[in-house]
């Protein structure tokens, strides 16, 4: 059912394809990096969505809730906190 | 069908995560990759959404208009709060592993035991484990910067600390290997809540030696940890989004840890098991005890406005201060008199990777005239004045000599090779790692004690008074 193997795969390459551009981000915007890639992987809501939204038992949604509010708190602030940083560089 | 969509929509996301932080190499582009990354957020939520078994839409709807209530006013800290808000987002991230790890596994320990298979099982307990040590391990360290109450701000140590620490990080490992090894137990769900338990703890346990000069390494490796949750938690729904977002985050911390160790001359261990701030050795053992000496206001405008280069270097100070604005109005005061001026950035100035740059560019001044310090220092000794701004351990002479001290080996900006070092100081005591600064008594130094917006601004009003001439 499950292939582990592939995955396992697409972590390694995901993780060179991430070390090679993140070595290319600008020195001077580390700040907004840490706070865009905090966003990004704030994905965790798209797991949070499957356990809060299936036919679980409640005591399992709750926190699947829980988890949504967390990454959904996150995604909203890091990418318009990183917006706001980044227009600042960006008026120069 | 929809499954397809769902499989053509994770494509799509991870493409796009991907060109946002390629976007992120120029200052010019890197607004288009918060668009990149909101864009393939928005599609991978829908597609998760739309899915055949999720049915209870109320309740996702709720926690998503939460995340919004409490995210919007998140984004909108003082910048100088920008360390905390960043501590806080790495909890919050763990925090959803956590609980996301917890829930599946109960709800497999009770209906579907033969998806805990010993590959699934370890990556739960991986996930379980990072989640919940960077959940509290984040808040504590959000808390330190914060300067909340009852979090202790120096580094607490105490014998055997190192033991302790390694021991309950062991503990919660060696419950881990049990349950691979026995998943579907009667006892094993009890297993899981004390590996959960023992992550929290871990988490409080490491931050608490942690001092505010090392703040820029640990939020950088909590980010590396946020990144590897995630991908864990991939693992464990089989999920390749959630592997390769987490792993382009996890990468991105791992750089950031690397590049902070490196300017602070110290590997990763050190920085977690090494705490700062132990009982120091006196510097000038058996030396005489050498005093400042203080300079007024006006003096220091004078050597400035006399000065053809001035380096200001800047530091945590400021940031507490919030004094970039003035600093502005100092630096556009400097240059209309033909000053040369600019600024000389530590890596590991402030508390955060880039902490410096992202409030001077608040204020306006313009990029160019940030130096990186391997390309300042070989223009200290040409430099007429330089003026340290609230940094402390970062120009300290000592890391280039004195083994004893905790800085020993650290990279600093040479501010002590210019010719008349001004230094701005909040008081008289030593700095975050707790070790006097000989900088400020050496014979070409020159101190101003005081909060380093008042004094910049008194000084920004000594070239506007025409106090001057």
């Amino acid at each position: 059912m499950t292939d582990f193997g592939s995955v396992l795969f697409v972590f390694v390459l995901a993780t060179f394809i991430g070390l090679g551009v993140i070595r290319r981000v600008s020195r001077l915007l580390y700040t907004p990096l840490m706070s865009l890639t905090n966003a990004i992987s704030a994905i965790a809501v798209v797991g949070s969505i499957v356990v809060t939204g299936a036919e679980y038992p409640r005591a399992i949604r709750i926190l699947g809730a829980i988890a949504l509010f967390a990454s959904m708190t996150n995604i909203v602030s890091g990418f318009m906190i990183t917006d706001r940083m980044l227009k600042m560089f960006k008026k120069q | 069908m929809i499954r397809l969509i769902g499989e053509l929509a994770a494509v799509l996301a991870t493409a796009l995560f991907i060109f946002a932080l390629y976007w992120m190499n120029d200052p010019k582009t890197a607004r288009r990759g918060v668009f990149a990354g909101i864009t393939g957020m928005t599609v991978a939520i829908l597609a998760t959404w739309m899915q055949p078994e999720i049915v209870h839409h109320g309740w996702i709807f709720l926690a998503i208009v939460a995340g919004f209530a409490v995210g919007i006013p998140l984004s909108r800290v003082p910048l100088t709060a920008v360390p905390q808000r960043t501590a806080l987002s790495h909890a919050f991230g763990g925090l959803a592993a956590g609980l996301v790890g917890t829930a599946e596994y109960f709800l497999w320990f009770g209906e579907h035991a033969e998806k805990l298979t010993p590959f699934r099982t370890s990556a739960l307990v991986a996930e379980v484990i990072l989640g919940f040590l960077t959940f509290t391990g984040s808040l504590m360290a959000a808390g330190k910067l914060q300067e909340v109450r009852w979090i202790p701000q120096r580094p607490v140590t105490y014998p055997g600390q190192n033991f302790v620490n390694l021991g309950v990080l062991g503990l919660a490992v060696a419950l881990g290997v049990v349950l691979v090894l026995y998943p579907t137990a009667p006892w094993s769900g009890q297993v899981f809540i004390a590996i959960a338990a023992l992550a929290l703890i871990f988490g409080v346990l490491l931050i608490i030696p942690i001092g505010g000069a090392d703040m820029p390494t640990v939020i950088s490796i909590l980010n590396a940890y946020a990144g590897l949750a995630a991908v864990a938690m991939g693992f464990v729904l089989d999920n390749k989004l959630l592997v390769t977002a987490g792993a382009l985050d996890g990468s991105s911390g791992l750089i950031l840890s690397i590049i902070m160790c490196r300017a602070m001359n110290r590997s990763f261990t050190n920085v977690l098991f090494g705490a700062f701030g132990k009982a120091q050795p006196a510097l000038a053992a058996g030396g005489e005890q050498k005093v400042w000496k203080q300079e007024s206001v006006e003096g220091a405008a004078q050597l400035l406005e006399q000065a053809r280069s001035v380096v200001i270097i800047p530091g945590y100070g400021m940031a507490v201060a919030q004094a970039q604005h003035k600093v502005r109005e100092l630096y556009d005061a400097l240059t209309k008199r033909g000053v040369s001026v600019r600024f000389a950035i530590h890596p590991v100035a402030g508390r955060m990777p880039g902490h410096m740059n992202v409030l001077l560019a608040e204020s306006n001044i313009p990029y160019s005239a940030l130096v990186e310090m391997d390309e300042i220092n070989p223009e200290m000794p040409q430099t007429d004045v330089a003026l340290v701004l609230g940094a402390n351990d970062v120009v300290n002479p000592a890391a280039r000599y004195a083994k004893s001290t905790p800085i020993y080996g650290m990279p600093i900006i040479d501010a002590d090779k210019a010719k008349t070092v001004l230094a701005v100081k909040r008081s008289k005591n030593p700095g975050f790692a707790g070790i006097d600064n000989e900088l400020y008594v050496l014979d070409n130094t020159w101190m101003l004690f005081g909060d380093a917006k008042a004094i910049v601004g008194d000084l920004v009003k000594q070239f506007a008074g025409g106090g001057i001439h």
